[in-house]
């Protein structure tokens, strides 16, 4: 319903054709200032809905969202049935597709699998960068999969220095107070280098976060493994429940893969569970300073009822 | 561990406090009863679904206030009460339960949101204190207990401002004042009411937005739904239109909002169900909370119905000690109640307005509710949501454009809001004006402006085709045009209008609400239809029964039809037979989930209930459970080949159509008032001259009365009917002879093949002249001749026969000197029938629905002589919100609800009927002003009783000296537009008089004199006000032998 800027920029869904439920997508237009975004372009290769709404209203919009892709060069289409495709997808899962115009039906229809690409390698940061140099908090290095810009942003609210390194390559030192692994796109087993650098974070014991997909890499890192969702959850209104308190919080998700709770190594627990499916939502080591959700607490779109998430990893900092 | 609940409901029918409460009080008591707690329910409201046997363990349909109730805990001893339930009514029994230490003293405790809460939220400074301590922001406002403090507080905040009142419901006493002179009339009006009144800062323009949140015990927060007004600021929620999920929020909006709704919820200690307005700075993110209802409300049944999440039913089971993780999402059946609904469609209602009924009343709508009922219309797009609802709210528009009014100052209308103001932006944009210039007379989001223009744009289009194109037939049905409106604008006729688009495939596709966007499969009965859309998420069911609901609320038709149409559905389902509802009114039980097989939240109209019939095959349609707007489909559902359940549709017809009516009635000699339809004015006066005045007007369709008249001569014959009504050969007027000093009757009944097999009659209190809606009924009848009953028998029993009945109908008699006359006779259900079946004991819609479904069913035998209690329905007003309204009783309804209520005696059962409808004399002063001579006498013996029982009595000049000529002392008071002390006025106004009785000298006059004066200044005073010779008969008759404080308060049961 809301959200669109944010899901569209979100760097894991690199690749992804992304269709909306909510048939009216476009009502608020898109804004000119790009920190409402979560990275600096369109991450989907297309969009699908049921209506695109040209004229927008709001005092934020810059331009409507058909020139905003217009401008990225992003395909989209409109006037599509999204309850009857949601259906499809439902019942039969996340599947390749094209967005083809009416001229080139009849030509051969190949799609191209997103998977078969180094996604990350695509989302990820060239070269390591600083941010919020001026803060006094705490070192953090965030390991960017396809880093949401929701989650550094809450970091450097805290007074954090951000450190913001590519998804492959060690760190030559270890002298951060914490690590933050972040979200990104496709299948975590893949990411042999990435699981590498994290069980040497988790060996050297500074507190280690993960979001996302960096849950998955840290489950790996661990030990457990990870398999591909028949229905991947994405949305704004998951329901998930913390293990130990029965607390219960509205999340807001993107992700196709799970950690598989059996395959969970001793000395790890789960944290939070979907309460739909009763799937992983959460992992964290008993009694140590590693722990990461598969929901994303720093929310843009969706709810905001885990931000507490950010301040638990600063407390875990400042423990150490 | 509670074991016994109290639940307190909301009473009789009002403005701002509607049929709503019938669906949150039913959906409790069946949670509770699942989660295994006897409930005891007060509730006078005899025509709701909940006072239904077996809803509640325990039933007492008395009046829901604090005396009373206190009498039912002693006798009761629960262990719990509920309090959100049952409207702003409830909720502040309850508080003054808890302070009066009733509660405290019998061990009650208050279940779900506690009472310290309750009043966070309901005190204007312990609310905006209690959000300062988190740092959210309210309006800025004063509370103020005096005038002096209320001119002062303006002052300060600058004109204009907003004047609300603490503690009142649907914003009563509220309004803008533009500068101090407007500010002194409010303030003087809204202190008359309550203690405290607010001087607010007035956010014009800004967006109206609400969240509805859930929260449980163990701090479990979620937020169901939210929703943004069309009318920005300034215009009450209750009068806006409102759409769900908003439209123009961004993610930061909406989730900041959001976030502030949880935080407060958690700060207040909220447990249940809670609902926060804001205000939203459309230039800015700036926001102000502007107010909380920490119960059920209007909003929270709209949140309800429109994203399929029970509320109501999550909100009682928390309030047992449930939390949102165990309990099941009743719509999926697999997950649980602890998520987010996802809505993939457009929710928009519109409110129902009934205020050219009033005589006087102001008819811009504001900051104060007036309107009487809601639709709620489901699509996949804004335009079609709109255009559907604007259908059905059943004021014979047909969506937004297309319709034939005429406005006389389009500027006028849109910078001064009425009921009338989306029709009038729509002409505006026919006509050319710039969508701009329209925001800045209303202050309406570009965005629904540019929706609305859209219609526009494509009915101007379609015009302009000249024929039909199948293109934009299609695209004018995706934007919710009907195929009415694509015959007006083409010139097409609609039967082939229709014929055309099923031909080229244009029908409408059915789609679930599934609470998660089909995220998961969801076994869900709750359907609506679309042209946006590709294909159907169900098929077609054959053997199923349609039922047709009674679409909005409105003055006429309310609650009780809704009874009808849910007991029918429950007996058809009880009988193995699959049950379809259409209806689209919210505030209803029959659009609840589980009341039948498949729902079908739609149009009312012949369109789509053929469409629905088209695609189901069902075995056949009910029409006589929802009242006139459900009948009156039934010839032309007919004629398309449908099949019409009990009673012929050309029996119906000969009972609609005036002509064949009569014919039939002479055929069976029945009397009945002669009557004549005129095509001119000429001819009604010539009628009127030859069966004498007085004589009764009423236009050829008449719903409820409306614009019927009675006139007493010729002048006032011809200004009512130059004012009131056009009168041509095309829309005649039918003029009858009004019989004066004669009893009305209710015959209700339910046949089979032309034999009664069982009936109610019913004995109006006041004269033929009020109409039935309006009137206080006894059942059985008290004072009637055993002849005259007998003849009504032999009548209805003839009538019953010739038009061959099968199923509900509903015959009115007037009878003089034991002569009968039948005035009006319908082929369905009545308002009356759950107020009879309850009195009686004996379900007359499950009889009548067994008897149309061609069940064996059996004649039950006279039990309405043998019944050792007496019933008595009295009408609930609402003029208090109806700012200006003249409040007398005539010949069109006026009532908005009704309690019924039952007694060993007559005079128990009037006496708490009256006390449920609010009539409580509190001192033992009178203000009396009888009218003409003739009446002054007639009121005589009413007055000495006053006299005898220790009445002050004060008289406007002339009754006082009719009085003393008659020997009964009273003090003179000047009439109100008199100069000078003592006037009658003042009196009212200082809280001096605890009783005014005022007869009106005609039912016409339409001007501000002396007499509606004190009854206006009554009304907005809170005094009692009695316009009616034989209610006030009855009712000091009744306080010779009891008290209205010691009613005997029993048990449905023990009567």
């Amino acid at each position: 319903m809301v959200g669109y800027p944010e899901s569209m920029t979100d760097p894991s869904y690199k690749g992804q054709i992304l269709a909306f439920t909510y048939p009216l997508i476009g009502n608020y237009g898109v804004p000119s200032k790009t920190e409402n975004f979560e990275s600096d372009r369109i991450q989907v290769r297309g969009i699908v809905t049921g209506r695109m709404m040209d004229d927008h209203s709001h005092h934020e919009a810059h331009r409507s969202l058909e020139d905003w892709m217009k401008s990225e060069g992003i395909t989209g289409i409109s006037g599509v049935d999204t309850r009857e495709l949601t259906k499809h997808l439902r019942s039969r899962g996340t599947m390749l597709g094209r967005i083809v115009s009416e001229e080139d039906l009849d030509s051969e229809f190949r799609v191209s699998d997103p998977n078969a690409i180094d996604l990350v390698g695509e989302v990820s940061i060239k070269g390591s960068c600083e941010l919020g140099q001026g803060n006094s908090g705490p070192d953090v290095l965030v390991i960017d999969c396809g880093c949401k810009r929701g989650i550094v942003q809450e970091l450097l609210r805290r007074g954090c220095r951000v450190h913001l390194t590519p998804y492959n390559v060690m760190p030559t030192d270890l002298g951060y107070d914490g690590v933050m692994i972040s979200n990104g796109p496709g299948d975590p087993s893949l990411l042999k280098d990435t699981i590498e650098i994290v069980k040497g974070l988790l060996e050297a014991d500074i507190p280690v976060a993960g979001i996302c997909l960096g849950c998955q890499i840290m489950a790996l890192a661990a030990g457990a493994r990870t398999y591909k969702l028949k229905f991947g959850h994405r949305s704004q209104n998951q329901p998930c429940v913390e293990a130990s308190s029965g607390q219960c919080a509205i999340t807001s998700q993107n992700h196709g893969y799970a950690v598989d709770e059996r395959s969970m190594p001793e000395g790890w627990s789960v944290w939070y569970r979907n309460l739909n499916d009763g799937t992983v939502e959460g992992i964290r080591k008993v009694g140590g300073n590693a722990f990461a959700l598969q929901f994303h607490p720093e929310a843009r779109p969706g709810p905001t009822d885990s931000l507490h998430f950010f301040d638990r990893f600063m407390e875990g900092m400042s423990d150490g | 561990m509670v074991e016994t609940v109290l639940v307190l409901g909301s009473g009789g029918l009002m403005i701002g406090q509607a049929g709503e409460f019938d669906y949150s009080g039913s959906q409790a008591l069946k949670a509770l009863k699942e989660e295994g707690i006897r409930t005891i329910l007060v509730n006078p409201n005899i025509a709701t679904v909940q006072t239904t046997k077996d809803l509640a363990d325990r039933l007492y349909l008395h009046s829901v206030d604090a005396e009373t109730v206190e009498r039912i805990i002693e006798a009761e001893r629960p262990d719990g009460i509920l309090l959100g339930f049952g409207g702003q009514t409830a909720l502040n029994v309850g508080i003054e339960l808890h302070d009066r230490g009733v509660l405290h003293k019998y061990g009650v405790q208050v279940l779900g949101t506690p009472i310290e809460a309750i009043k966070d939220t309901e005190d204007r400074k312990r609310f905006v204190d209690r959000l300062n301590e988190i740092g959210v922001r309210t309006a800025r406002s004063w509370a103020c207990t005096d005038l002096d403090s209320a001119i002062r507080a303006s002052r300060d905040i600058g004109y204009p401002v907003m004047i609300r009142s603490a503690y009142a419901l649907g914003g009563l006493g509220s309004g803008v004042a533009m500068d101090e002179e407007q500010l002194k009339a409010l303030a003087r009006n809204a202190l008359a009411n309550a203690p405290q009144i607010l001087v607010e800062e007035y956010l014009k323009g800004w967006k109206e937005v609400e969240y509805e949140i859930v929260r449980d015990s163990r701090d479990n927060c979620i937020t169901v739904c939210n929703m943004e007004n069309l009318d920005p600021m300034g215009i009450h929620t209750g009068e806006s239109i409102v759409v769900a999920p908003s439209q123009t929020l961004t993610d930061r909006e909406y989730h900041l909002l959001r976030r502030i709704a949880i935080d407060i919820v958690r700060h207040l200690g909220i447990i249940g169900e809670c609902n926060i307005q804001y205000a939203l700075d459309p230039r800015s993110c700036d926001y102000r909370v502007i107010e909380i209802n920490a119960r059920l409300s209007r909003s929270s049944a709209l949140a309800s119905k429109a994203t399929g999440y029970p509320l109501a039913s999550v909100a009682a089971r928390i309030a047992v000690g449930r939390t949102l993780d165990q309990i099941k999402n009743a719509v999926t059946g697999s997950t649980v109640a602890f998520f987010e609904p996802a809505l993939d469609y457009v929710v928009v209602k519109v409110p129902r307005w009934d205020l050219d009924r009033f005589k006087l009343v102001k008819k811009n709508i504001g900051s104060q509710m007036m309107s009487v009922g809601e639709v709620m219309a489901i699509g996949r797009g804004f335009e079609e949501a709109l255009q559907k609802a604007l259908r059905m709210i059943g004021t014979g528009m047909h969506g937004l454009i297309f319709n034939r009014l005429v406005f006389p100052d389009l500027e006028e209308e849109l910078s001064h809001p009425t009921p009338r103001r989306i029709f009038a932006i729509g002409e505006s944009l026919m006509r050319g004006t710039d969508p701009e210039r329209i925001r800045s007379l209303t202050d309406i989001d570009p965005w629904f402006l540019a929706r609305l223009k859209n219609i526009v744009d494509t009915g101007a289009e379609l015009k302009g085709a000249g024929a039909l194109r199948p293109d934009l037939v299609l695209e004018a049905k995706r934007l919710g045009f009907s195929d009415f409106q694509i015959m007006r604008a083409t010139g097409v006729p609609m039967d082939q209008v229709r014929a055309f688009r099923i031909r080229e495939g244009i029908v409408p596709c059915i789609k679930q609400i599934d609470t998660l966007a089909a995220e998961y499969p969801a076994a869900t009965n709750y359907l609506y239809m679309t042209y946006n859309g590709s294909a159907n998420d169900v098929g077609p069911r054959a053997g199923a029964v349609v039922i047709l609901g009674s679409g909005a609320y409105r003055i006429g038709s309310s609650v009780e039809f809704d009874w009808c149409c849910v007991n029918a559905a429950w007996t058809a389902r009880g009988l193995g037979y699959r049950t379809i509802m259409i209806n689209c009114n919210p505030e209803t039980v029959s659009t609840d989930y589980d009341v039948c097989d498949r729902l079908y939240f739609e149009e009312l109209t012949y369109e789509r209930v053929m469409d629905i019939y088209d695609f189901e095959s069902p075995e056949g349609i009910i029409v006589s459970m929802g009242g006139q707007v459900a009948n009156n489909l039934a010839p032309r559902l007919h004629a398309s080949g449908a099949r019409i359940l009990g009673t012929s549709p050309m029996d119906i017809d000969r009972a609609e159509d005036r002509n064949k009516f009569s014919s039939l009635l002479d055929g069976l000699g029945i009397d009945q008032p002669d009557w004549v339809e005129a095509k001119s004015i000429g001819e009604a006066r010539s009628f009127a001259e030859r069966v004498g005045y007085p004589v009764m007007i009423r236009p050829s369709y008449v719903l409820s009365g409306a614009s019927m008249a009675v006139v007493f001569d010729p002048s006032t014959m011809e200004s009512y009917l130059s004012r009131a009504t056009e009168v041509d050969p095309a829309s005649p007027v039918v003029v009858s002879k009004f019989i004066e000093d004669a009893k009305e009757i209710e015959f209700d009944g339910v046949a089979r093949d032309g034999e009664i097999l069982l009936y109610s009659i019913g004995e109006h209190v006041e004269n033929a002249g009020v109409h039935s809606g309006d009137a206080t009924v006894v059942i059985p009848p008290q004072r009637l001749y055993v002849e005259t009953i007998r003849r009504l028998k032999e009548a209805s029993r003839r009538i019953a026969a010739s038009l061959k009945i099968t199923g509900p109908f509903n015959i009115q008699f007037i009878a003089k000197e034991n002569r009968l006359k039948v005035i009006e006779c319908n082929l369905r259900s009545s308002r009356t029938f759950p107020f009879a079946s309850k009195t009686l004991g004996k379900n007359m819609i499950e009889l009548a629905t067994k008897a149309m479904l061609g069940e064996k069913v059996e004649r039950i035998e006279g039990t309405m002589l043998d019944l050792d209690r007496v019933g008595v329905k009295a009408a609930q007003f609402s003029y208090q919100r109806l700012k200006g309204a003249d409040p007398t009783m005539g010949v069109a309804m006026a009532s908005t609800g009704e309690v019924g209520c039952l007694g060993r005696d007559m005079e128990s059962a009037l006496l708490s009927a009256l006390r449920a409808v609010g009539f409580r004399i509190r001192r033992r002063t009178a203000l009396v002003s009888t009218g003409p001579e003739l009446t002054k006498s007639a009121w005589l013996p009413v007055i000495r009783r006053l006299k005898e029982r220790g009445y002050t009595l004060y008289a406007t000049s002339g009754t006082a000296r009719f009085m003393r000529a008659n020997g009964i002392e009273a003090e003179t008071l000047r009439w109100p537009l008199e100069k000078g002390p003592p006037n009658s006025l003042d009196y009212i106004r200082e809280g001096r008089i605890g009783l005014v009785i005022n007869i009106p000298k005609s039912n016409e006059e339409e001007e501000i004199t002396n007499d509606y004066l004190i009854r206006r200044t009554a009304v907005d005073c809170s005094v009692p006000l009695l316009t009616n010779l034989k209610l006030a008969e009855r009712l000091f008759e009744a306080l010779e032998h009891r008290d209205m404080d010691s009613i005997p308060v029993c048990e449905f049961d023990e009567y």
